[in-house]
């Protein structure tokens, strides 16, 4: 379970001081099968946050529509749950807290939540942190609270907002390494927004290379490199190239 | 002073145990023990030499002290203490009404639109304008008083509560959102808990200009509590009285102040934290 449907979207926003609209995604259409991992690639202000905005359900698309197992997207809930770049995590709630969250919303069981909580402090490797609060936690450690958090309730598509761009080098790529981990073991939807062609590659089964302003699609590109991927393979190399050359032609224009 | 320069420099991160300053040493109370000696010096000795009854005027430290000890023991402080905490306290319990109606302003545009030009107005009138109004509403009393003191208090409480509503990052309300969270939910379990720390700041300073408006208020119509004590003493002229009811005025409104920020620490400790 979890089929997205993005078809035809559009999405302008009005110039608050009088100025031309702007367009922001321009009839964007794609569709990810159940357990696919896509990344979408493309310049700052090409349209990226604004489009899985979307998916998440805090913005209307201007025209078009977006459905998750066909059922249309009206609002924000938790089939859909996203993980933001600055973590979002609740700083009055401890770590258990923190990821219980969702499950208390759902008005989950006592006891199925706890057991989930448990689960889900083990998938990320936050054993024995379970009564620190967010600001206690190193920041590899804040996302992993927000993996885990967005995991709990389950949702059909996993939403992330550059997720690692807040974290150093080293990190990032530990954080990677992780996430491609949880995610083989619990398979799930995801839909990833980033500008680097590294963690597109490194990640994603499909990478959608948007252009700039306004935001379309320029290229869908199936990564059908075996995992772990590694930085040295060959075809590693000429994918980079490719979604380089890509990326380049248009800053050019 | 108005309410936010007041709140300002009662941001909570003073609320920070480590940023306190460490214990002063003792140097530090040379100056106050000369002027207390010199003081000692002056209305013993040296004014009455001078102007027997500007003497009186001046009690000396020590006599002071022993006022004190007499007023505790005969029980007339902690009662007109008790009394003023007392309607201190009442009038707290109707201006936190403030909370859920700033939460309410800070959340809902339409009723911040309707409110605010309200709250405009009435703001910038001193509670203790208020007097012979309420006077005239409610005559002399308890109701009142604690009236005066409900005016003190709930705007600091109001402004903060709608401030600290507006600063509640939004990608919270976001992420509960996106985890299932309904209105009710984002209300009650996100944005209360965010703006807590800043409406403890406008408890804080609500309590301290409640407690300024008590004071005024039980000159005027009270028979009992601390400003009826030092205004009482006036007429008989005892000043050691009066100096005695107002050092136990700054003192309690110091403790109470303290109370509450130790309170918010042991109760928030996340929110000293972040704001480190
Ligand atoms: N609420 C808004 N009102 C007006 N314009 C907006 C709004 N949100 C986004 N835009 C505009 O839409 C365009 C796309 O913005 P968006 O944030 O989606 O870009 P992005 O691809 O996520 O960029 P980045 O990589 O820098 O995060 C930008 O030109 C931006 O100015
Ligand atoms: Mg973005």
């Amino acid at each position: 379970m979890g089929r997205l449907v993005v078809d035809g979207v559009c999405k302008i926003f009005d110039e608050p001081r009088g100025g031309p609209p702007v367009v922001a995604v321009d009839g964007v259409s794609f569709t990810l099968e159940n357990g696919e991992f896509c990344a979408i690639l493309g310049h700052s202000g090409c349209g990226k946050t604004t489009l899985l905005n979307m998916v998440a359900g805090f913005e209307a698309p201007t025209m078009g529509s977006l459905s998750v197992d066909g059922a249309p997207i009206r609002g924000p809930g938790w089939e859909r749950s996203i993980i933001f770049q600055d973590y979002a995590l609740f700083p009055w709630l401890s770590v258990v807290g923190n990821i219980g969250f969702g499950l208390d919303m759902k008005r989950t069981a006592p006891d199925d939540r706890d057991r989930a909580v448990r689960h889900h402090i083990e998938l990320v490797g936050l054993g024995g942190f379970e009564h620190h609060f967010p600001h206690q936690l190193s920041g590899g450690m804040r996302q992993r609270v927000a993996i885990a958090r967005a995991l709990s309730v389950s949702p059909r598509v996993l939403l992330m907002d550059e997720p690692f761009a807040a974290l150093d080098d080293q990190n990032r790529r530990s954080m990677q390494d992780e996430l491609v981990r949880i995610w083989q073991c619990e398979p799930k939807t995801v839909l990833l927004v980033t500008h680097s062609l590294d963690e597109a590659i490194l990640l994603a089964d499909h990478i959608i290379v948007m252009t700039r302003r306004p935001g379309r699609i320029k290229r869908r590109i199936t990564v059908d490199l075996p995992r772990p991927r590694d930085e040295d393979d060959p075809g590693y190399i000429a994918l980079r190239k490719t979604l380089r050359a890509l990326i380049r032609e248009d800053a050019a224009t | 002073m108005t309410v936010e320069a007041t709140c300002q420099d009662l941001t909570p991160r003073r609320l920070a145990p480590s940023r306190r300053p460490r214990c002063p040493s003792l140097r530090g109370y040379a100056l106050l023990a000369a002027a207390l000696a010199l003081w000692e010096v002056l209305s013993r000795f040296i004014l009455p030499l001078s102007n027997p009854q500007v003497a009186i005027l001046m009690p000396a430290p020590s006599v002071v002290v022993v006022t004190a000890g007499h007023l505790i023991a005969s029980g007339e402080l902690p009662g007109h203490l008790l009394a003023s905490l007392k309607r201190e306290a009442g009038a707290f319990l109707f201006a936190l009404a403030a909370v859920p109606l700033g939460i309410a302003m800070g959340y809902w545009r339409a009723v911040h639109e309707q409110l605010y030009p309200l709250l405009e107005v009435l703001r910038p009138i001193p509670p203790l304008a208020w007097i012979p109004l309420s006077i005239l509403w409610f005559g002399l009393g308890d109701t009142q008083n604690q009236f005066i003191i409900f005016l003190g208090m709930v705007f600091p409480i109001l402004i903060n509560t709608i401030a600290a509503v507006h600063h509640v990052d939004p990608t919270l309300i976001r992420a509960a959102r996106s985890l299932g969270a309904g209105e009710r939910a984002v209300l009650s379990r996100v944005v209360l808990p965010a703006a807590l720390p800043q409406i403890v700041t406008g408890i804080r300073v609500g309590l301290g200009v409640g407690w300024m408006a008590l004071v005024a208020a039980e000159l005027v119509g009270a028979s009992d509590g601390l400003g009826f004590l030092i205004n009482d003493a006036r007429s008989l002229l005892r000043t050691d009285i009066i100096v005695v009811g107002m050092l136990t005025i700054g003192l309690a409104g110091l403790v109470l102040d303290v109370g509450v920020r130790r309170l918010a620490v042991r109760l928030l400790p996340w929110s000293a934290a972040l704001a480190r």
